[in-house]
């Protein structure tokens, strides 16, 4: 395939970027996305450019890392699934691709596609955990059976690989879906009821504090979302966050 | 230097009890005044670092990622194992420890593989303490699956990514401690050399990769949790950014560099597809659970299939090879890794490969399907139902057991597996080999320590599904937290370790010069290309199957990259920016050294055993007739080698394994 590309290109945080034009020829279409970047890359390096930055690791779409807008969707044209994973057929030959970074204010771009998402571990830092001592001394792991249906929804909530795809396919930048998805993991499951309701209280907190916007309901993050995080998990937290709030109100 | 594994005396089941009772405590509140450096945020460095900071020591982590929660431990499929015997099929510690112990093909050490099997309970239970969120039978009590080379179901799983569920866990327990100010969180740091004083271990260099600020960390210990070095395959299962940088650089600071050439090829990966392939994709090993493997029984057939003329669906029964099952009766499908893995290359290299590229054998779901659906049928009281419905249901029971793998698989090959059989072929995955440590994980460099992957201690020969994760945590939640107070306890008058000192300057020089050095070689080659080249030298030579002459050829060859490498590599762009050219860069030039070091090993060990397979070492008569051919009395011992300034001359210690518990046998799972 032949395809021409549309890259954005931005040296720092501090410089201001721009579209630049590529032209890839021969790339495979069994090659995915991400590989048809590496050859762009070592395309640039031979002619002694600079190569396109982007993130990325596991290539098999679970540690959440790739991250880029193809032709203005998060993580590409294909659903379910991240960048990484995104395959070359489900372009045409001598389509035009255009690649840009997420584009949120709390995700500052550190280059090119590099953005920075550490504004997702402060929120999990806030509260999304359970407070157990990692001594070991815990009970025994069938002591407290749990019903299959949480299970199974908590189960579904944990997929989440924050990638923060649902943020950049907001109109408003909301975090929402992530945020949410580890409230409803939490509150479904008996190990999190200790600190439920201020845990979603510091979280939804931490959340504004760092710059991300509201939910208007446009469902645009679950379109988007790469593992099919449903937006009943944005109801759960929203029941969860009025109903700690009341209970602060009475205590 | 003689090795010393310093295993504690008394009876194998009491020797950990008996150690962690006898191992000098700190007082907490000389706690505080201790700082550990952990390098690395995957099951092992992450639950390491929680836990160091719960017990009240000031913890440094870092990682190369821009967050602890995608280390490469995310991507780990299939299971956990624990010896709770929650389905009362016999399992037992004991029964653990034996099966690890032969899975490892007899070069483990028994004190450690027991130590696994003891708290491999504890784990589980820390895990759903923390929310982990672990797949559930209707009862509400957790489910299990079994694993290739056991006869039990003790594999504790979270549908396909355990790994993941896990590792947030950790994520979650390191969070709660970044957020108390215990743990020094620093992303996107990458260590690029270990800094030794006196002979201890006193800290890193660290490279901010987004500045490129070279930085000073000093520490009272050091743990290397960085995980395996499979990527010096160039392709492997493993993340992209997996490398050996952190412990090359310890084992150039004196930490022996343990059995290398143990590396373990995963049966069940989707085959390469072309040469534009970055990586590999697994296919979690608990689907051989319910698929069989086989080839066309005749190579008309196997060509026909390979051209096109024929899908593997119409081939009849009777042209089928399911040459595990033939093989092995008594495992079947179920067979450990390398012997799964060496029996695919078998047939293949014999000409029955069923892909384009006749690298592929089928994991077929037809028959798991037909049961099932039979068996839901039966449930639901529904007589004569059609073979649709059958097949629907049967569909139904495979996708809410591996849907999300199923689903994988579409997207890469671009072929429904619920019709068609599934193409697998065997590809690197696991490193068993790695950093030498002693019973307390204690490296040979006083104060430096190494944990999971990033060790050699418990795996042997070959890895056994399911263990990986088990060890990684282990490590990092129950035992380096414990052993690592036998160093510290005589730290605690030692104070706040200064970095403005002749060895910090000069490894920071070091890591100065040698960057400075990649950036203006300027040559005319991507470092991918090197990378390429030393991944085929690598798997052609040193992977599965492997011969003296093969293994000389390959360090020779490895020498010759490496000199290219160092006149003829581009790293475009600068020192003091975000560039990821120069990460790799760096990476690679330590993978071709260790590449170098690996064959070394493999030449040494004139056995086949394990994942390894050395072709001068086969039985040649009697019920193993092919099959590979251990020799006890000549090679039952880890080799660890001492760098002497290059590869090729490295110096080889030898730990005699001693086995006081098992007796050695022949590893057979006829
Ligand atoms: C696809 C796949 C599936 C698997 N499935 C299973 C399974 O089902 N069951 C099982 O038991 N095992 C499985 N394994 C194996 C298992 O996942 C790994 O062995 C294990 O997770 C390794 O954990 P670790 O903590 O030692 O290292 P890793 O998780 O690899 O972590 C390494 C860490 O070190 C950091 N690091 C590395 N170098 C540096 C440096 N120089 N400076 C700073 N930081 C550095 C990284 O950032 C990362 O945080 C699987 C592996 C793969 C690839
Ligand atoms: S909710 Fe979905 S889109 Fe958002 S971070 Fe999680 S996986 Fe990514
Ligand atoms: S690289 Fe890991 S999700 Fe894409």
């Amino acid at each position: 395939m032949n395809l021409t590309l549309k890259v954005w290109r931005q040296k720092n945080a501090r410089s201001t970027g721009k579209m630049e034009t590529y032209e890839v020829k021969g790339i495979s279409p069994d090659s995915s996305f991400l590989e048809m970047m590496d050859e762009l890359n070592n395309d640039l390096i031979e002619k002694g450019e600079d190569p396109v930055a982007f993130d990325h690791d596991c290539r098999e779409g679970i540690c959440g890392s790739c991250s880029m807008h193809i032709n203005g969707e998060a993580h590409g044209p294909d659903r379910l699934v991240t960048t990484c994973q995104l395959h070359m057929r489900k372009f045409n030959d001598g389509d035009t691709i255009y690649i840009e970074p997420w584009r949120a204010k709390p995700f500052p771009v550190i280059k090119d596609l590099v953005v920075d998402r550490t504004a997702f571990d402060r929120i999990i830092q806030s509260g999304g955990f359970v407070s157990v001592n990692t001594s070991g001394n815990t009970t025994d792991a069938n002591a407290i059976p749990i019903e299959k249906e949480n299970a199974d929804k908590a189960f579904d909530a944990a997929t989440c690989i924050g990638c923060g795809a649902c943020v950049a396919a907001c109109k408003n930048a909301s975090a929402m879906l992530f945020v949410s998805a580890k409230v409803s993991q939490l509150a479904l499951l008996p190990q999190g009821q200790v600190e439920r309701e201020e845990r979603v209280l510091n979280m939804v907190d931490q959340m504004d504090d760092e710059g991300f916007g509201n939910c208007s309901n446009t469902g645009a993050c679950e379109v988007q979302c790469p593992k099919g995080i449903s937006l009943d998990n944005i109801a759960r937290m929203n029941r969860e966050y009025a109903a700690a709030m009341a209970a602060k109100g009475e205590k | 230097m003689s090795l010393d594994a310093k295993i504690p005396e008394g009876p194998l089941d009491q020797k950990w009890t008996l150690h962690k009772n006898t191992i000098d405590l700190v007082n907490p509140a000389n706690k505080r005044h201790i700082d550990v450096i952990v390098v690395g945020t995957g099951l092992a460095g992450g639950a390491a670092a929680a836990s160091l900071a719960e017990m009240g020591y000031n913890v440094s982590a870092f990682c190369y990622q821009d967050s602890p929660r995608r280390a490469h431990s995310i991507a780990a499929q299939g299971g956990i194992n624990a010896a709770k015997n929650y389905q009362n099929d016999g399992d037992s510690v004991y029964r653990l420890f034996y099966d690890t112990i032969k899975g490892g093909d007899y070069r483990s050490r028994e004190a450690n593989v027991y130590r696994l099997a003891e708290v491999s309970a504890n784990i589980i239970d820390q895990c759903v303490a923390q929310g982990v969120p672990f797949a559930r039978e209707y009862g509400g009590l957790l489910d299990n699956r079994s694993f290739g080379g056991v006869l039990v179901s003790r594999t504790f799983y979270a549908k396909g990514q355990t790994g993941q569920q896990l590792l947030l866990g950790a994520y979650s327990a390191m969070s709660r401690q970044i957020a108390k100010g215990k743990i020094k969180m620093y992303n996107r740091h990458e260590m690029l050399d270990l800094v030794v004083v006196d002979g201890k271990a006193r800290g890193i260099i660290a490279r901010n990769l987004v500045t490129g600020e070279v930085s000073r960390h000093s520490a009272h210990a050091v743990v290397l949790a960085s995980g395996g070095y499979g990527n010096v395959f160039f392709l492997s299962t493993n993340a992209m950014g997996s490398n050996v940088t952190a412990a090359w650089k310890a084992h150039k600071k004196g930490a022996y560099f343990a059995n290398p050439c143990f590396t373990q090829i995963h049966p069940t990966c989707i085959p390469r597809s072309g040469d534009h392939q970055s990586k590999l994709t697994l296919m979690s090993e608990s689907l051989r659970n319910d698929g069989r493997i086989w080839v066309p029984k005749k190579k008309e057939d196997a060509e026909a299939i390979r051209e096109g003329r024929l899908k593997p669906t119409e081939l009849a029964e009777e042209d089928r090879d399911y040459y595990l099952e033939r093989r092995y009766p008594a495992f079947g499908n179920l067979v450990p890794r390398d012997v799964a893995s060496r029996a695919a290359k078998e047939r293949c290299d014999a000409g029955y490969g069923v892909n384009p590229t006749g690298e592929a054998v089928y994991l077929d779901f037809a028959a798991a399907i037909e049961r099932y659906g039979n068996e839901k049928a039966t449930v639901l009281g529904l007589d004569n139902p059609s073979k649709e419905e059958i097949r629907r249901m049967g569909e139904e029971v495979i996708e809410s057991k591996y849907g999300n793998l199923f689903q994988m698989y579409e997207k890469i090959v671009d072929e429904n597996p619920y019709k068609t059989p599934m193409m697998i072929y065997p590809a690197v995955h696991y490193t068993m080999g790695g950093i030498w440590v002693d019973y307390n994980l204690m490296t040979t460099i006083p104060g430096c320590y190494a944990t999971g992957e990033a060790n050699f201690s418990d795996h042997g020969a070959n890895r056994l599904g399911a263990s990986a994760l088990m060890q990684g945590l282990a490590d990092g939640y129950f035992v380096l937290p414990y052993t690592i107070g036998e160093y510290l306890a005589d730290e605690i008058r030692t104070g706040p370790i200064p970095i403005d000192t002749a060895e910090f300057d000069e490894a920071e020089n070091a890591v100065n010069e040698r960057i400075a050095k990649l950036l203006t070689i300027n040559g005319s080659k991507p470092v991918d290309y090197f990378h390429k080249r030393l991944g085929l030298v690598m798997w052609n030579e040193v992977g599965m199957s492997r011969n003296a002459e093969g293994l000389s050829r390959a360090m020779d060859e490895m020498n010759q990259i490496k000199e290219e490498f160092w006149s003829d590599v581009k790293v475009p762009g600068t020192a003091d920016s975000f560039n990821q050219e120069l990460e790799k860069a760096g990476r690679v030039a330590d993978l071709i050294e260790l590449g170098i070091l690996m064959a070394k090993d493999a030449l040494v060990r004139e056995e086949s055993c394990g994942g390894h397979f050395r072709e001068e070492s086969v039985e040649t008569s009697g019920e193993q007739e092919g099959e590979a051919k251990r020799d006890d009395e000549n090679f039952k011992f880890v080799s660890a080698w001492e760098w002497t300034g290059d590869s090729r001359e490295a110096q080889l210690h030898k730990e005699d394994l001693v086995f006081e518990n098992v007796e050695l046998k022949q590893r057979s799972y006829k």
